[in-house]
């Protein structure tokens, strides 16, 4: 009786749990519907994951697009504007975002969109998005087909996904010597694009590659690529996969007393490869797009700044938020002043941003090229030398 | 070609059979179930996977107690083992109750899909539980047993290299044997064990020989679950990480252990659970030296499950079954 009556309580938490969530989202159209009337207000739009998995990162580049639009805001009022900032929750759902960029196409105010986290959700995203004229600026997209399909209203911040691994290479050669490289990959879309594309930079700056095996995401055993490993004799190993199956592996290879350094991308930039890893962490590292703020002044500057208004630590795209949404207001200036005072086209400020040649953010200088690629993006460097997260940034590549 | 093979087969031995023991005692669990009701109990894979759970946890809780730093890590082991056992043995029988016994004389099917069902009610449930009470999902437990050591196989022969393991291997390997040997003393030389067999035989019959079926059945539930739940503590240990959905495909792999072994046959499912740890962990070691690097270690399964293929091609009702005639 006492397990069927606990059930009863679970399906009654669990439908008002769905009916709260009815509440809210059905709340955030009515407002937007509300605002779209007022012909001065103008919009910004962000996509991000707000709930789930992804959720840290998701508001932290909401919270630094927020808080560019907020230092903007003096200045649009002197053009007769007031910004609004409108937060979408992808839920890193690519069903989801694409039904908020409905929305979002659908609110005339909203003058353009700072987002995505994920690039599953960001390309089909942003077909709407093209369908409506709406620009989107993406803080933190690396997949190559994002911009390589010739879209003209999407742009992004960030270096693309096949300059990692060449990038990893340049480094893994260059910098930390390594002429015989073994090469894992976990099979996916995203780990096998980025394993070929280290494989190849690697070999044709003359290292030897011992051996390229795939594993399986979601088992949690390695050994058996590992003994191949362990009888190769690299001296280094590549993995292009997620940190899930990344730390394991790294865990499993120091259980078999693999020393040499792991070198993997951004799929294994997170604080659970740490917490998976434990110690032996050590001597790993990985490629990523998004650079360390502080280490520059703009960037500690920044992150004070961030932490005084939202007490929260930056995360690694809090700033890449923040320049993407600056990038975007830039554009939007340019445009409102070529409209003579009317609210200017979603095409002319579409129009506006990709002309942005040398723009100054706090982490990455912007220049589009013509696809909406940033020309001044790099790939950074990071190692892991003790269980702590983040890694230290070691390097950086530029094209 | 063959040297390099001799030469990494003790670590693959070492790696295989750690595997394997764990498809064994989980490929128990399915058989168990089978051999007495004739179900695939697909929830079972969850079962262990709730198991590392709640070990996992009372690890945490034991470490942010000071339990652990105060006992022996051996004996914080033990008792997480048995509580875990007890816990997820009692969870077993619940399912049971609640998702299998009122389908009980309704057709195979309908409790097959009774048990995904529960299998993804347990996986969902314990992802929002650890999200909730974590914000993540992974769960990574206190390190435990991390003393490495070798077994010099070199000094037997040089062509062999050294194995490489840790103490939670070999603590795995014997809590297996453990489990298995008293399994198998239970049910070959224990009332309750002829109890248990002789409903497997046939149910009514032993019904009208006053057997208790339904307690039978219980039990069973209870013994697979208890196994399965304590191999997940063991699977957290030596692993150290864990998910909501490592049991879907260690579950199945297990289910195959379980009828390449022959399902229904106890023992069937030890070989069976061993065999294909050992063939998988050869394959992704040796596969590319064998193909001549046309497969790599991606292919380890496609070269295990080709194996079970061919057994069962020839051996229809597994290396250790018994051809069963349909009761009519």
């Amino acid at each position: 009786m006492g397990i069927k009556r606990g059930l009863k309580v679970l399906a009654v938490s669990a439908l008002s749990l769905g009916l709260l969530a009815g509440c809210n989202s059905s709340g955030g159209s009515e407002g937007s519907n509300g605002g779209g009337g007022s012909g001065k207000v103008i919009k910004i739009a962000t996509q991000t994951p707000l709930s789930g998995g992804s959720a840290t990162l998701g508001e932290s580049i909401k919270l630094g697009a927020q808080l560019a639009l907020e230092e903007n805001k003096k200045k649009f009022e002197d053009l007769g504007y007031k910004l609004q900032l409108q937060p979408y929750d992808d839920q890193a759902d690519p069903k989801k975002g694409v039904a908020n960029a409905q929305l979002i196409g659908s609110d005339k105010s909203i003058l353009g969109v700072v987002g995505h986290l994920n690039s599953g959700v960001s390309i089909p995203s942003s077909e709407v998005y093209e369908k409506y004229k709406v620009p989107m600026v993406s803080p933190a997209n690396t997949a190559t087909e994002v911009t390589d399909r010739g879209l003209k209203t999407v742009n992004r911040i960030v270096a693309r996904d096949d300059f990692q691994g060449p990038a990893g290479a340049d480094f893994a050669i260059n910098k930390l010597g390594a002429k015989k490289i073994f090469v894992i990959q976990d099979k996916t879309a995203y780990g096998t694009g980025l394993a070929d594309a280290f494989k190849k930079a690697a070999e044709e700056a003359g290292a030897e590659i011992l051996g390229y095996e795939g594993i399986t995401v979601g088992e949690k055993d390695f050994n058996g690529v590992l003994t191949q490993v362990l009888s190769k004799k690299p001296d280094l190993v590549f993995f292009g996969g997620l940190y899930t199956e990344g730390g394991q592996l790294i865990r499993q290879a120091r259980d078999k007393g693999i020393k040499i350094p792991f070198m993997g991308g951004d799929g294994m930039d997170s604080s659970t490869l740490v917490e998976i890893a434990g110690d032996a962490v050590e001597n790993v590292y990985y490629t990523s797009v998004a650079a360390d703020a502080s280490k520059s002044t703009e960037g500690k500057d920044f992150s004070s700044k961030y932490k005084e208004k939202f007490n929260k630590n930056v995360e690694s795209y809090s700033a890449y938020g923040y320049d993407s949404m600056s990038v975007l207001l830039k554009g939007l200036e340019a445009a409102i002043e070529g409209s003579d005072g009317d609210l200017p086209a979603r095409e002319k400020v579409a129009e506006e941003i990709r002309k942005i040649q040398d723009f100054q953010g706090v982490v990455t200088k912007v220049g589009f090229d013509d696809i909406g690629d940033n020309k001044f993006a790099k790939v950074y460097i990071y190692k892991f030398s003790e269980a702590k997260y983040p890694g230290v940034q070691e390097g950086e590549i530029s094209k | 070609m063959l040297a390099e093979i001799l030469q990494s087969l003790p670590q693959v031995l070492v790696d295989g059979i750690a595997l394997g023991a764990i498809y064994a005692v989980i490929a128990l669990g399915y058989t168990m179930v089978y051999g007495i009701l004739e179900l695939i109990n697909f929830a079972h894979g969850e079962i262990f996977m709730t198991g590392a759970f709640i070990g996992v946890a009372m690890l945490i809780l034991m470490t942010g107690m000071g339990w652990l730093a105060a006992m022996p890590a051996i004996l914080a082991l033990i008792l997480v083992l048995v509580v875990t056992s007890i816990l997820t043995g009692f969870m077993g029988v619940g399912i049971e109750r609640m998702a299998y016994r009122p389908l009980r004389n309704s057709p195979k099917l309908i409790t097959l899909i009774s048990a995904i069902g529960v299998s993804f009610l347990l996986q969902d449930l314990v992802r929002f539980i650890t999200e909730y009470k974590r914000g993540n999902y992974i769960l990574t437990g206190p390190s435990m047993f991390n003393e490495q050591f070798s077994i010099k196989f070199s000094s037997i022969s040089s062509s062999f290299s050294d194995a490489f393991f840790k103490t939670s291997t070999l603590i795995l390997i014997i809590a297996v044997v453990i489990m298995m040997i008293g399994l198998d003393f239970f049910v070959n030389k224990t009332k309750w064990g002829m109890a248990m067999r002789a409903v497997a035989q046939d149910r009514e019959t032993a019904s009208l020989m006053s057997i208790n079926v339904n307690k039978v059945i219980s039990l069973t539930f209870f013994i697979g679950s208890a196994l399965g739940g304590a191999t997940g503590v063991l699977f957290a240990v030596q692993y150290g990480t864990i998910d909501p959905y490592i049991g879907f495909i260690l579950g199945l792999k297990a289910f195959t252990a379980a009828v390449l072994g022959g399902i229904g046959n106890i023992r069937g499912a030890m070989a069976g659970g061993l065999m294909l740890g050992i063939l998988e962990m050869f394959a992704a070691a040796n596969l590319q030296l064998l193909t001549g690097g046309i497969f790599g270690a991606e292919y380890k399964d496609v070269f295990a499950f080709a194996i079970l293929i061919v057994v069962l091609i020839f051996k229809p009702e597994g290396l250790f079954g018994k051809a069963v005639t349909e009761k009519v």
